[in-house]
């Protein structure tokens, strides 16, 4: 039942892929992003990480779309058409990148081994001994705060940074632009 | 938007509730899931929602730039003064143990202060950036 789930999922989410590459209104791109991750959300709740859906539905469905939005609301709602390139070389390296990928694939471990490295490093230590030594009931919450609190330091100076970036960028835009000395003044 | 009575009606019933799980997420980022990030985002979805249905001007009004660049930059002083704290108490930097008496309460009072920074900084950076995006001159 659960692996159904799974596939059908997995389904949606290749098939809103394809949506979004061909499709040439940017406003329904925008949308099927939204809804990519909204599926991404749902499947990461079917692997039991409901912090990660969390994030990803408010960020990843929520504000990523409205931002999105406004982005097109400044420029424009439609893809322009570009004439289809042919060529050997784009093919080629798509196929080697390709192939590369799905050989690495082979070395993974399986879907949900408990045998897999990831669950033999840190995480018993986290399992079985945060609840003590933190006090803290959701172990995600004592990972990200405590245990990796140097992370998440970054992680939210990472955000003030780009923060900071945007407002130098875009920070002045409600003031009109002075204009030229040398222009007429009805020229934009 | 401004002349619509429903969506203003309907926005108006909606912010507190949202209001009120963004401080839920916030606060209850220990026991269930959600956390500082989660919260700072829904928090600026209530802006961002009272900025589409009653106008950015409004909105703007409400929670003027300097007032957003200072919580921006206040979530992560926060974050960092804990760790500085912690460092003038005897520990190491983040090392919440030294709060308090209490290991479990220090790591408590230690979590609960650097979520707490992060989701202001997260909340204040989702809000000037929307603000900055949508201010913007056609």
């Amino acid at each position: 039942m659960e692996m159904m789930f799974n596939v059908i999922l997995l389904i949606m989410l290749l098939l809103t892929a394809i949506g979004l590459v061909r499709k040439r209104s940017l406003f329904a791109v925008v949308m099927l992003s939204g809804i990519y991750s909204l599926l991404s959300a749902t499947l990461f709740i079917a692997l039991d990480a409901v912090d990660v859906a969390f994030t990803e539905a408010a960020v990843g469905a929520g504000i990523s779309t409205v931002l999105m939005l406004g982005t097109l609301a400044l420029t424009t709602r439609d893809e322009e058409e570009t004439p289809p390139k042919g060529g050997i070389l784009p093919l080629l390296v798509v196929m080697v990148t390709g192939s590369a990928l799905l050989y690495a694939t082979i070395d993974m471990p399986n879907f949900g081994d408990p045998m897999a490295p990831i669950h033999h490093f840190m995480a018993p230590h986290y399992v079985e001994h945060s609840g003590v030594e933190t006090g803290i009931p959701n172990i995600v919450t004592s990972v990200l705060a405590s245990y990796r609190g140097y992370d998440t330091m970054g992680e939210t100076t990472v955000i003030l940074t780009a923060t900071i970036g945007i407002l130098a960028i875009l920070g002045r835009g409600r003031k009109r632009p002075k204009k030229l000395p040398h222009r007429k003044a009805n020229t934009p | 938007m401004k002349n619509q009575a429903i969506y203003r009606e309907v926005a108006k019933l909606m912010m507190p509730f949202i209001l009120m799980f963004a401080m839920y997420v916030q606060f209850h980022g220990d026991f269930g899931p959600g956390g500082g990030f989660q919260a700072g985002v829904i928090l600026a979805v209530v802006y961002i929602l009272y900025a589409l249905v009653f106008g950015l001007g409004n909105a703007r009004h409400v929670t003027p730039m300097t007032i957003l660049r200072f919580m921006l930059a206040f979530g992560v002083l926060l974050y960092a003064g804990v760790g500085m704290v912690t460092m003038f108490m005897g520990g190491q930097f983040l090392d919440y143990n030294v709060l308090s008496h209490d290991p479990a309460h220090g790591q408590h009072l230690g979590v609960f202060l650097v979520e707490l920074g992060v989701g202001i900084s997260v909340a204040a950076a989702m809000i000037t950036i929307f603000f900055v995006f949508s201010g913007q001159e056609h």
